[in-house]
């Protein structure tokens, strides 16, 4: 019972905070538009790199920093873009904050650039950033844009960890390289497996789709 | 110089490490455009053949970034030749048949983004082939996407008349399916050594 007169108040204060137009920039992002769980864009690294929680969590900042910094430099240049070349002019601009993650990373730590491998490079072909681009920050104001690109990267970050921890708990025993599972823990092979990935993903799915669902019969 | 056999980086491309199923590469069309048999096969052949000339242009590419000692500009200019390529067949397919860029949608400018196109290039410089290994590598991805968008496309035509319960319904049970498929592609490990 006190369960249930919780999650109500929770809402209660999310839908508050919603009022508010340009908080509702943000966490639109992060829970009502979600960008892997309802969008379902940025499929392709949100299951590829999600084999442990760490690697989700350098993709979700890595991904959330080139979309603040495209999102920011895009929403700047609005006006100065002409309509015909603006996707490739997005490319560029994106791929040139991509190629200065990637030797960021490197620079950081030699051993995460090479669990991530090709990943890194791959953000310039994630869906998000491309659409979040062409559908807020070429229409609205460098402020705007940048609680949208915080509250989508966020958005991201949260279902990678999402779906990387389920898969590194189940399938390695562990949570951040911390081995915690009892000895007698068997471990599911299969999660960290390619095949784990879609049927992490299309548990979570489920899981939100019967949410959304109660939510809108009641 | 990577001296892999061609027969071996076909059958590896295609079928051992598959783009969708085993590296989750064009997650996108494989959701989004694997509703029908027929334009699943369209729209795997027109990805191969961007997938081939990206691949062949960034074979170029990386010799004349080498020449100018650039490597930095390498992800710029595959993208660049990725869109253009992208642009080449759009406009082709617009001309020879409207029905099928009608049925293609969205997903035929989509290609530029799509990660297996990208990942092509940026894999078969990372592993140091030839330009005719490139070629074959280029091929047997396209291919690969090829078979993974036909297998969906078969099984969600049949799913069409199945009952399925309300929340599965959608990206979901695709996704459920798209695993048992990645499963059993697991089956073709060692194959082609």
């Amino acid at each position: 019972m006190s369960l249930i007169s919780h999650k109500k108040s929770e809402k209660g204060f999310f839908n508050s905070i919603a009022d508010h137009p340009s908080t509702d920039e943000f966490i639109k992002g992060v829970w009502r538009e979600n960008p892997v769980f309802v969008q379902v864009l940025g499929m392709c690294p949100s299951l590829a790199v999600s084999n442990s929680a760490i690697n989700a969590l350098a993709m979700g900042l890595a991904t959330a920093f080139v979309l603040l910094m495209s999102n920011i430099l895009i929403s700047l240049l609005r006006d100065f873009i002409p309509k015909q070349v603006r996707i490739a002019s997005y490319i560029l601009i994106i791929a040139t904050f991509v190629t200065l993650t990637d030797y960021t990373i490197q620079a950081i730590s030699i051993d995460l650039h090479k669990s991530l491998g090709a990943f890194i490079a791959l953000i310039v072909v994630n869906c998000i950033i491309l659409s979040r681009a062409e559908a807020f920050a070429s229409k609205n104001s460098v402020g705007k844009s940048i609680l949208d690109a915080l509250g989508m990267g966020l958005g991201f970050t949260f279902a990678l960890l999402c779906i990387g921890g389920l898969r590194e708990v189940l399938g390695s025993g562990s949570f951040f390289g911390y081995e915690f599972m009892p000895y007698f823990f068997e471990k599911w092979v299969i999660m960290v497996l390619p095949a784990g990935g879609f049927f992490t993903l299309a548990f979570l799915l489920l899981i939100f789709n019967s949410y959304k669902m109660k939510n809108s019969k009641a | 110089m990577n001296d892999a056999s061609l027969w071996s980086i076909f059958i590896n491309a295609s079928l051992i490490n598959n783009f969708v199923l085993a590296y989750f590469l064009g997650i996108c069309p494989f959701l989004g455009v694997s509703g029908k048999i027929e334009t699943a096969t369209k729209m795997g052949a027109a990805v191969t053949f961007v997938m081939v000339i990206s691949a062949m242009c960034a074979f170029g590419i990386n010799i004349a970034l080498a020449a100018i000692n650039a490597p930095f500009l390498q992800l710029i200019s595959y993208i660049v030749v990725i869109a253009s390529t992208v642009q080449l067949v759009e406009m082709f397919i617009k001309k020879v048949s409207p029905a099928l860029f009608k049925a293609l949608g969205i997903f035929l400018p989509l290609i530029t983004t799509n990660c297996a196109v990208l990942a092509v290039a940026l894999f078969q410089t990372s592993k140091g082939f030839g330009i005719l290994q490139s070629f074959v590598y280029a091929l047997g991805a396209g291919v690969g996407f090829t078979l993974a968008l036909v297998l969906m496309a078969g099984l969600r035509e049949q799913l069409e008349f199945s009952e399925t319960i309300s929340i599965a319904k959608g990206t979901a049970l695709v996704l459920l399916v798209g695993g048992i498929l990645s499963l059993s592609f697991m089956g073709f490990a060692g194959l082609g050594g």
